[in-house]
């Protein structure tokens, strides 16, 4: 895109670092949009993909099979009154919400949409990404505690303690891709890839896949780990008392981070934006294919939600505790063993 | 002349940071000139299955949550550890292969005490 801007601008702004600036906010524009419109429009596909797993039509009304549907609640919710509960800690429930939503969008930086398409290419991508999901962790807790009602302060413990829980699963399961590729930038990681059996991790790292994939769900609280908003028990846990356009930027955030967490999986064991390598295969772009995997396990995470009823809390804190970390350890140990025995 | 190190690769980082936040809050303010506002106490109190709430909302809490969130600080500082021993890998070979057994022995040891505990089980 630099070179692009070079050609078109006069020489005293294209030889300054007020070019490389502007390049940088283009693709920051350009992210930010598509994640707030992936967001937006993942509530209606879920909503539609759910609706007819139960032999349902789901939103039908506005526009043609309801395509209309966000932009319709996006304006609903904008006109809906703002309820702040008495008593509440009136400046941390401001800040909460968007605490939750820059942690979900700041995330996006290190993420590579094809070879040349990435905000920011730092080298420690990985731990920078798991770094900003603990970051969310401070959205979950503050509104628990700031709305002053039981519901949601319980509701923001019981989230956050889940969320800890499986952040260390979801860290440890991604050693073994870091192992392999040598590399925790997301752009080696997929480079790295190409010598693999059909050029994707998932069939040298299937322990650390299916912990990620189970941690992932639980990170983002999606079914069977959806607690915190479990409906029946905690209304919707630590978010009960938020309304109009503030509840929607914690919906936001969710949505963003199951995206978010569909692009990890997809870049870390799915080889990225690379595909087969074969007749008209080859001349598709490699974004398509990149948002081919990630729209695959989106579609993954809804229908588990339709499938799977909910863990109970000593379930779930027992899997993650006794049965993910341990795994994942041992996956490390025979991953470094296995790479030792070949290298050697 | 003092050489500062710039990190140059962060900007955008920043840069994205700075936009979100304007997104959030810009999404707010937006709402905040067109919403109504029409309040009275009733509609202020806080939720409680339709009741008028009864007692203090922030009460004690299980000590477990205590306990989860000091486990997950030594694991998490573990899997800090890990991150630079995977990427240098490829460099320390055999050598960081047998250290890092032994520091997850170390931690393997606290882990079945924490379990013995019954730290990690939930009642």
């Amino acid at each position: 895109m630099t070179e692009f801007f070079k050609t078109i601008l006069p020489p005293v702004i294209a030889n300054s670092p007020i070019l490389d600036i502007l390049v940088i906010i283009i693709k920051v524009f350009i992210v930010v949009n598509f994640a707030m419109i992936n967001g937006m429009y993942l509530s209606y596909v879920e909503r539609k993909v759910i609706g007819h797993m139960q032999v349902r039509l789901g939103p039908m009304r506005t526009g043609p099979h309801g395509i209309l549907q966000p932009i319709a609640d996006g304006i609903k919710l904008f006109f809906k009154e703002d309820i702040i509960p008495a008593n509440a800690d009136k400046p941390i429930f401001f800040i909460a919400p968007v605490i939750s939503l820059t942690a979900a969008l700041a995330t996006l930086a290190v993420i590579p949409f094809w070879e040349d398409f990435i905000i920011a290419d730092i080298n420690i991508g990985i731990l920078y990404i798991l770094a900003l999901s603990s970051l969310g962790a401070y959205g979950i807790i503050l509104a628990g505690w700031a709305s002053n009602s039981k519901y949601s302060f319980l509701g923001g413990l019981r989230s956050s303690a889940q969320v800890l829980s499986y952040e260390i699963a979801m860290g440890l399961s991604l050693v073994g891709v870091m192992l392999l590729a040598g590399s925790a930038n997301l752009l080696d990681i997929v480079k790295a890839q190409e010598n693999m059996p059909f050029g994707m991790y998932l069939f040298v790292q299937p322990i650390g896949f299916f912990v990620f994939f189970m941690a992932a769900l639980a990170e983002t609280n999606r079914a069977p780990f959806d607690l915190p908003e479990a409906e029946s028990e905690l209304v919707a846990g630590y978010f009960v008392e938020y309304s109009g356009m503030r509840f929607a930027l914690f919906y936001a955030a969710e949505y963003i981070g199951m995206v978010l967490m569909s692009f990890l999986a997809a870049i870390c064991f799915l080889g990225g934006w690379k595909g087969p390598d074969f007749w008209f295969f080859s001349k598709v772009p490699p974004v398509i294919w990149l948002l081919i995997k990630v729209y695959a396990f989106i579609f993954f995470y809804l229908w588990i939600r339709a499938t799977l009823p909910r863990y109970r809390y000593d379930q779930l804190m027992g899997l993650g505790w006794k049965l993910f970390i341990p795994l994942t350890l041992a996956n490390i140990l025979i991953t470094g063993l296995v790479k030792l025995l070949i290298e050697t | 002349m003092t050489e500062y190190y710039i990190p140059s690769n962060y900007l955008p980082v920043l840069i994205l940071l700075i936009f979100s936040v304007f997104t959030g809050v810009s999404v707010l303010v937006f709402g905040y000139f067109v919403r109504p506002k029409r309040s009275y106490p009733e509609k202020l109190t806080p939720y409680e299955s339709g009741i008028p709430p009864v007692g203090e909302p922030r009460y004690r809490f299980s000590v477990r949550f205590y306990i989860i969130a000091m486990l997950f600080v030594i694991f998490d500082v573990e899997a800090v550890f890990l991150y630079p021993w995977a990427v240098a890998y490829n460099k320390i070979g055999l050598y960081g292969f047998i250290e890092m057994v032994i520091f997850i022995f170390i931690l393997l040891v606290g882990y079945i005490y924490a379990w013995k505990k019954d730290a990690l089980t939930w009642e």
